[in-house]
């Protein structure tokens, strides 16, 4: 077996191997990977990333079976009242920033004003949920609810789906409330609300979504 | 208060499935008694249940798609010969019987034997490649595991307790929903999916971000082999796919379960958008079975040529482009739903384009071998079959991906052979060739050679014997899913396939015969230095099985096939080439009992739903959220393994490759 | 009905004709002549109207282009995997040998030349083969309605105002333009020696256009699994003379049943293994009634019985 260099003239461009002999390596890796695995902070963030990517996509699936039912079901919109859709986007807005204001605090390990707008945000999420549901219980009882019809069904299944994802959000909100109270400001519980935090940003991205395709769009006055 | 389950629900009536249910009820009481009696379970429990080490996590992964494989096989067999003595006669299984049989056989050969063969092999193969401990979320990997091994469980108690969905193993509405099947059958479906793809997501994630962000350091990403860059694409399909999945069968579960509208015969339901999303998932998810698959294979080669891959970037390059393109291809499930020629057009054109990548692929599995030295063994068999066989199938592909032809061939045995020669083919050939070649990294002993080969030998010509047939059938204009037929022109090739499906039952045998064989010879068979096929990649480089932190000191990599060029310098210098590191302590994950747990409520939940017995799915999802909250509230998560330990399990390790080295011997 | 023994090897003398012209290899004729043997009444390699005609030369088109790259690649496979082998002393060992620019163009550029050739056979075919392209023909094109039901098929012909269950009948020579729906599930319409498949679904209207060129009996079927009764849905296409036509539409007058709403209703009721019924009237707009979802889509089996084995009550 020959141990010849296999560094080929034929392959200026390294489209083959790189080369296989120790002493001619290269010890600058282009791209990453050079200083070994990320750290924990970097990894659970950017694993957590990946995870809202795979729910948007979620999302997505559900944008598109709302968007061919209500085109071609030649059902009439349902009857929104703009005014709490622009409260409900008011609360969620709102609620973001005093997440992110609670993340400030939590950087400055501040527990109480952290706590406090942590609070903050999850009454503005839950005031959020009460205007949905009451708004849902309207349009059942118009008979425009998902039962009534597939742009309903639609309709339904995806600002429904919004809502899970708040409410699950709001179940980890009270989750990370008492864990920083009886933990404290520990390196993984700070983990787990940086996680929380894009969550919670994330949901009001796909609010943003919903506000202006579902409703806007589809507004019958 | 228990929704729709009474006593009737299990078949007293119908000796087939009781007889099944009788049997393996006895043989997984026998194996717990076994258990039990030899005093294993405070080890199984604490080495593996609650284990969330990747290798046993991987273990476990494919040691569950081995146990499905025989009830999937034994669905196929049954289907084969139903169809075999179904001429111009009922055959033995009426047409509620076989329409499950033939829907669980596929449901189960993808979602509980396929998707775990390649997600146990990555999972086990993909940290020790890249060079460091474990994934990236070692718990959330464990949840991932015992959620599948829930969707498998609950598939196989609908066996007993009720039915199965008889929709085919995609459920098409408007056949799928509650007017056209009104029992529980599609409901099974629905929640074993459900709970088994959520672990499924989370897989992907967890694998993403371990490729992604942990590395050997040096490790960049043009010196990653090529199963790791296989395994970055799968993972990318399955974040990307996968949701899709999961909304679609959210969607059939709302029209079902709470009288919505998507799909429905009335009030503006559309089916054909049900079409579209599943195989908007469907197709990529071909793509994540077939390409730690093809991952396996340019291992394999590249060790039993004694060369390395052929072609690195482009393989690299074709890898991502499929991974790409997957996306864009999905109508071709259904060019007969008059979509129109432009449409049909277009994604026919997209389809073949597909095959480019692919096809590059092959030639440079073929280049590796030329000027190479190729040994025989399992893997290899499995790998040069694989060649021969994938190429067939795939021209087929590329042939129904004209959509005039696809008029012709859509939904025939052309299609099912087609299908088979890719899946079988590729990814069991795959599944079967890491499998053999990985064995005696996991376990410390090879399997027995001969008895691999001799499987090989019968799955492959079984496998012909099998599908060949139904290539010609599909010509014959004979369809899929038929309980019956009386066509004269078919029944001969319908008894041929029957035979290949027997020569398969053999080559099965001959696995679980290399098996016990194996365990039996297991000293004779010792993999004493941890390399036994003289491996090019990291994961060679450890001892077999690995120590829980798989590498005392992670790798420095300087180049590519790190292992390789390391290995050829020591025995140039014949001893190891670095005196033996300074070892420090190493932090482990602790085990954790969250993912057995979660996956026990899950099953409580899905079980409670399909039975609609709601005040259990309430318990079931509350046990869900208090496994988490229990997790969330540990205070330790790790362990730590004293620098002592390491640097005892390392020097046995370093001892056995000196030696081997000073001897001037290959391992 | 047409003579197997003729039509074998009238087929079998074109399967020769075509391998020669477009150098199938040996090893294939063996297999296509066997396949002929044994009979080809619902065989896709024997079409009987242009449609069907097209799409098998594009078929065999497709599959010798591609056998053509398949063969080669498959014996160099075996060839490497056999020359190369360790113990052959006689082969070159280029262990540091993994990159060749010449060979990268070639490896790409091959399945890239054939995908472009095979994907203009795809466009062309796919627009030239449309479903929804009609025949091009001086006569005028015959309506035929096709609704598929549990677990039969309901053909309507608008023009004669009669209807057939199970029995599909079309004069020889004549452009037909089907318009299909389904009264409840998915199925496919499918006559592989006249046309290529087509779904019908519920609530939607898809079209086939098709010619019979050649007298005789075509089985039909569904494609698209659709239930338990499923495996029944076979029916005949029987092309006939365009006297003998006449003489079927002037039967179907004489017969007194009428296909209106309630005869529909309880056709749409599951059924298995239908036997071939006629109706000598048609109510107007009953397919369209069908497919615009104003008559409901059919019952499925009796709801509530979850009992295995149970469900549906034909066994």
């Amino acid at each position: 077996m020959t141990m010849a260099s296999a560094y080929s003239p034929i392959d200026p461009n390294h489209i083959g191997h790189n080369n296989l002999d120790l002493d001619i390596a290269s010890d600058d890796a282009p791209g990453h990977g050079e200083g070994g695995p990320a750290s924990k902070q970097i990894i659970v963030s950017y694993g957590f990333w990946i995870f809202l990517l795979s729910d948007i996509v979620m999302f997505s699936a559900f944008f598109a079976a709302f968007q061919v039912l209500a085109g071609y079901s030649g059902e009439a919109a349902p009857s929104y009242d703009l005014n709490d859709v622009a409260i409900e986007t008011g609360c969620l807005l709102i609620s973001s920033f005093l997440c992110g204001v609670a993340a400030l605090c939590a950087s400055k390990r501040w527990l109480v004003r952290t706590e406090l707008f942590l609070l903050l945000t999850g009454i503005l999420g839950a005031i959020f949920l009460a205007l949905e549901v009451r708004e849902f219980i309207g349009l059942i009882a118009n008979h425009q609810g998902p039962t009534d019809g597939a742009y309903y069904s639609g309709f339904f299944a995806l600002v429904g789906c919004h809502g899970l994802h708040v409410t699950v959000g709001l179940l980890w909100l009270g989750t990370m409330m008492a864990q920083l109270i009886t933990k404290g400001f520990r390196q993984d519980i700070l983990r787990r609300l940086a996680c929380f935090s894009l969550f919670w940003h994330a949901l009001d991205i796909v609010w943003v979504a919903i506000f202006s395709l579902v409703y806007l769009m589809r507004f019958a006055p | 208060m228990f929704g729709r389950l009474t006593w009737n629900a299990i078949p007293w009536s119908e000796p087939i499935p009781l007889v099944a249910a009788g049997m393996v009820g006895l043989a997984l009481a026998a194996v717990i008694g076994w258990v039990f009696l030899k005093g294993y379970v405070p080890y199984l429990w604490r080495e593996w249940i609650t284990s969330v080490d990747h290798k046993r996590i991987g273990v476990m992964y494919c040691l569950l798609a081995l146990v499905m494989l025989l009830r999937g096989f034994s669905d196929a067999a049954m289907m084969r010969s139903q169809q075999a003595l179904a001429f111009h006669g009922p055959g033995y299984l009426p047409p509620d019987h076989y329409d499950q049989i033939f829907s669980a056989h596929g449901t189960i050969m993808i979602f509980f034997v396929a998707m775990p063969f390649m997600v146990g092999l990555m999972n086990f193969v993909v940290p020790l490649q890249l060079g460091v401990r474990d994934v990236a979320f070692p718990t959330l990997n464990s949840v991932s595991f015992w959620l599948t091994a829930a969707g498998a469980l609950l598939i196989n108690v609908s066996l007993v307790v009720g039915e199965f969905a008889r929709t085919g193993w995609l459920p098409y509405p408007p056949l799928s929903e509650l007017r056209y099947s009104p029992g529980v059958g599609v409901d099974y479906y629905l929640w074993s999916l459900q709970i088994a793809g959520v672990g499924t997501l989370l897989s992907g994630v967890n694998l993403v971000t371990t490729i992604l962000k942990m590395r050997a350091p040096g490790m960049s990403y043009t010196r990653m082999p090529v199963f790791c860059w296989t395994a970055l694409a799968s993972n990318l399909l399955i974040v990307a796919a996968f949701p899709i999945l999961t909304a679609t069968t959210a969607m059939l579960t709302l029209d079902r379960y709470l009288g919505f509208h998507f799909f429905t015969n009335e009030l503006g339901g559309n089916a054909m958008m049900f079409v579209n999303l599943i195989w908007a998932w469907g197709h990529p998810e071909v793509y994540i079975l077939i390409l730690p698959a093809f991952g396996v294979f340019s291992e394999v080669i590249a060790t039993f040529s004694g060369k390395p891959l052929f072609g690195y970037r482009s393989m690299v390059v074709a890898t991502m482009a499929i991974c790409v393109l997957s996306f864009m291809v999905w109508l071709h499930h259904f060019f007969t739903m008059g979509a129109g020629a432009d449409v049909n057009g277009f994604f026919g054109i997209m389809t073949m384009i597909i095959a480019i990548p692919t096809g590059v692929k092959v030639y440079n599995w073929l280049f590796t071998m030329y000027g190479g030295k190729v040994r025989f063994s399992a893997p290899m068999l499995w790998s040069i079959g694989f060649m021969v066989t994938f190429v067939i199938g795939g021209m087929t592909g590329v042939l129904m991906a004209v959509p005039p032809a696809d008029f012709l061939l859509h939904n025939s045995l052309f299609l099912v052979a087609h299908f088979h020669n890719v899946i079988i083919g590729g990814v069991l050939f795959g599944a079967f060739a890491g499998y053999n070649y990985w064995f005696p990294k996991a376990f410390g002993f090879r399997l027995d050679d001969a008895w691999g080969r001799r499987a090989f030998w019968l799955w492959f010509c079984g496998f012909y014997m099998a599908f060949m047939p139904l290539y010609v059938l599909g010509m014959l204009g004979m369809t899929r899913r038929l309980q019956h037929f009386d066509r004269p022109e078919w029944y001969p090739w319908v008894l041929v396939a029957a035979g290949g499906a027997g020569l398969i039952t053999l080559g099965i045998g001959a696995q679980i015969i290399q098996i016990v064989v194996s365990i039996r010879n297991r000293a004779l068979l010792r993999d004493l230095t941890g390399d036994p096929w003289d491996g090019r990649t990291l994961e060679w480089a450890t001892a077999s099985p690995p120590p829980a932190f798989n590498f005392a000191v992670l790798p420095n990599v300087k180049g590519e096939e790190p292992y390789w060029g390391m290995k050829q310098k020591a025995r140039q210098l014949a001893h190891l080439l670095t005196a033996e590191p300074s070892y420090s302590a190493i932090l482990v994950p602790r085990n954790t009992a969250t993912g057995v747990v979660t996956a026990f409520f899950a099953v409580f939940l899905g079980f409670a739903m399909i039975w609609r017995i709601y005040w259990l799915a309430g318990l079931g999802f509350i046990g869900i959220y208090a496994a988490f909250v229990a997790f969330a509230w540990r205070d330790r998560s790790e362990q730590e393994i004293s620098a002592d330990e390491v640097q005892e399990l390392d020097r046995q390790n370093r001892l056995i490759r000196s030696s081997v080295l000073a001897e001037g011997v290959q391992s | 009905m047409e003579n197997p023994g003729s039509n074998t090897l009238v087929f079998t003398r074109r399967i020769a004709e075509f391998a020669r012209k477009r150098s199938v290899p040996k090893a294939l004729l063996p297999i296509l002549v066997t396949t002929t043997l044994s009979g080809c009444s619902g065989s896709l390699l024997d079409p009987a109207g242009p449609v069907a005609n097209g799409e098998q030369l594009i078929l065999l088109d497709a599959l010798g282009i591609m056998l053509v790259i398949v063969v080669p690649t498959v014996l160099t496979t075996l060839w490497f995997a056999w020359w190369f082998r360790a113990s052959n002393g006689a082969a070159l060992y280029r262990p540091t040998w993994v990159y060749s620019d010449k060979l990268e163009v070639v490896v790409w550029s091959i399945p890239a030349l054939t995908v472009l050739f095979l994907g203009g056979l795809a466009w062309v075919g796919s627009h030239k083969l449309d479903p929804m392209r009609p025949i091009e023909s001086q006569r005028a094109p015959l309506e035929v309605q096709v609704v598929s039901l549990d677990w039969k098929w309901l053909f309507i012909y608008p023009q004669q105002h009669i209807a057939s269950v199970n029995r599909l009948v079309l004069p020889v020579g004549q452009p037909v333009h089907l318009s299909l729906t389904s009264s409840s599930v998915m199925n496919v319409f499918f006559v592989p020696r006249l046309a290529g498949e087509i779904y019908t679904m519920n609530g939607m209207v898809t079209q086939l256009n098709l010619r019979a060129d050649k007298l005789g009996a075509y089985p039909g079927l569904s494609a698209q699994f659709s239930g338990d009764g499923f495996s029944t849905m076979s029916f005949n296409a029987d092309v006939t003379s365009a006297a003998d036509f006449d003489q079927f539409v002037e039967h179907a007058h004489a017969n007194p049943s009428k296909l209106d709403e309630s005869a529909y209703k309880s056709l749409s009721h599951p059924s298995q293994a239908a036997p071939v019924q006629v109706f000598g009237n048609v109510s107007d707009g009953l397919f369209e009634s069908i497919a615009t979802r104003r008559l409901p889509a059919g019952d499925g089996p009796a709801a509530g019985t979850l009992a295995y084995g149970a469900v549906g009550g034909e066994h």
